[in-house]
C-alpha cells in the first residue's frame, strides 16, 4: 500500500496522534476511561497500521521481533513484580510496621523519599497498569506478526 | 436520545445479516469490522466508555486486520450452500430460548437489578477514600481490590498469546535467529 500517496502521508500524520492517545488512555486510566488493556491494543494498532502500509519488514525494524517477544514476559514480571514488592516492603500504619499481603499497595506507601510523598495506591495501580499495557501490546503486536509473516500454502 | 439507539440497533441487525447472507469473503470481514464499530457506538451509547474502546481497537481494528491476514492464505469466496432447513430450526429454537431467557432480566439501570445490589455498593462510596483521590471506580476495582484476578487474566493473555505464536511461527524461524 506504500504506492497509495494519500494513504502514506495520511498514516504517518496520524500514528504520532494513535500513540499519543494510547499513552493517555494508559496513564489517566485511573482518572479517566481507560486502562492498561485499551492503552495496549490502541498502541499495538498503531504498530499494526504502520505495518499494514509500510510492509512487515519496515515494522519489524519499529518493533523488532526479538524485542517485542520479551516485553510479552516482561509486562507480567512487572506485575507480579509489583505484587511481591508490596508483600517484601513493610506496611507501615500508625508508627507500626507489620506485614502486607501480595498486591496490597498500602505498603508501596511514601516509600520513595526523593519523590516526595507518594499513595501507594497510586503507584502499584500504576505499576500494574503498565504491565498490563506492555504485555497486551506486544500479544497483538507479535500475533499479527505471526498472521502476517505466513506465506500463502500452495497445493 | 432513541433516536440514536434505534438506527444503531437496526444496523447491528442488518450488518449481522449481511455477515451471514453474503458469499464475498473480503465484504464479510469488512461488514465485521462495521458491526464491531457499531458495537463500539452502542457500548459508548450504554456509558461503558472503556469496552467502546477495546471494541473498536480489537473488534474493528486488529481482528479485522487478522481476518483479511487470513484471507490472504486462504480463499476469498465461500463455496455455494444448499439451504438446509435443520440448521434454521436449531438456530431459530436458541434465539427463542436467549429471547425468552432476557425477558426475566432487570430493566436497564434499574437500581434494585442484582448487579447494583449484589457486589458491595460500598465500594463506590469508599473507593474514593482508599484510593487516596482516585475518582475511577472501575479502574480500583479492577486493579486494586480485585488485582489478583486482573494478574490471572493478564497471565491469560500471556499464555494464549505463547500459544498462538508456538502454533503459527512455524515460517518465521529465519526472523528468530537474524
Amino acid at each position: 500500500m506504500i504506492s497509495f500517496p494519500i494513504i502514506r502521508v495520511i498514516t504517518k500524520i496520524i500514528i504520532p496522534y494513535i500513540l499519543l492517545f494510547a499513552l493517555y488512555v494508559q496513564f489517566h486510566g485511573d482518572f479517566g476511561p481507560g486502562g492498561g488493556f485499551q492503552a495496549g491494543v490502541i498502541f499495538a494498532s498503531a504498530i499494526i497500521l504502520y505495518g499494514l502500509v509500510y510492509g512487515l519488514p519496515a515494522a519489524k525494524r519499529v518493533a523488532p521481533v526479538k524485542v517485542v517477544e520479551k516485553l510479552i514476559a516482561l509486562g507480567l514480571l512487572i506485575y507480579a513484580g509489583t505484587g511481591v514488592a508490596t508483600m517484601l516492603l513493610p506496611r507501615i500504619k500508625g508508627g507500626d510496621a507489620t506485614q502486607a499481603n501480595f498486591l496490597d499497595y498500602e505498603s508501596l506507601n511514601h516509600n520513595i523519599s526523593w519523590l516526595g510523598p507518594l499513595s501507594g495506591q497510586h503507584l502499584g495501580i500504576f505499576l500494574v497498569e503498565l504491565g498490563v499495557g506492555i504485555t497486551v501490546t506486544a500479544v497483538m503486536t507479535m500475533i499479527f506478526y505471526a498472521f502476517a509473516g505466513r506465506e500463502p500454502v500452495t497445493e | 436520545m432513541i433516536f440514536i439507539v434505534i438506527p444503531i440497533l437496526a444496523l447491528l441487525a442488518l450488518t449481522a445479516v449481511a455477515v451471514a447472507r453474503i458469499r464475498d469473503l473480503w465484504a464479510a470481514v469488512m461488514f465485521t469490522g462495521i458491526y464491531s464499530f457499531l458495537g463500539a457506538s452502542w457500548m459508548l451509547i450504554l456509558d461503558a466508555p472503556d469496552v467502546a474502546f477495546t471494541e473498536a481497537a480489537v473488534g474493528a481494528g486488529i481482528s479485522t486486520v487478522l481476518m483479511l491476514g487470513t484471507l490472504a492464505l486462504t480463499g476469498k469466496a465461500e463455496k455455494p450452500t444448499k439451504f438446509k432447513l435443520t440448521p434454521l430450526i436449531v438456530v431459530g429454537i436458541t434465539g427463542a430460548a436467549l429471547i425468552y431467557g432476557t425477558l426475566d432480566m432487570p430493566a436497564y439501570g434499574d437500581p434494585k437489578a442484582p448487579i447494583q445490589t449484589y457486589p458491595n455498593p460500598s465500594f463506590v462510596e469508599k473507593s474514593k477514600h482508599d484510593m487516596h483521590g482516585l475518582p475511577n471506580v472501575v479502574t480500583s476495582v479492577l486493579a486494586s481490590y480485585r488485582g489478583y484476578d486482573t494478574l490471572g487474566e493478564t497471565a491469560v493473555i500471556f499464555t494464549a498469546g505463547i500459544a498462538v505464536l508456538l502454533i503459527l511461527r512455524k515460517n518465521n524461524e529465519e526472523d528468530a535467529t537474524a
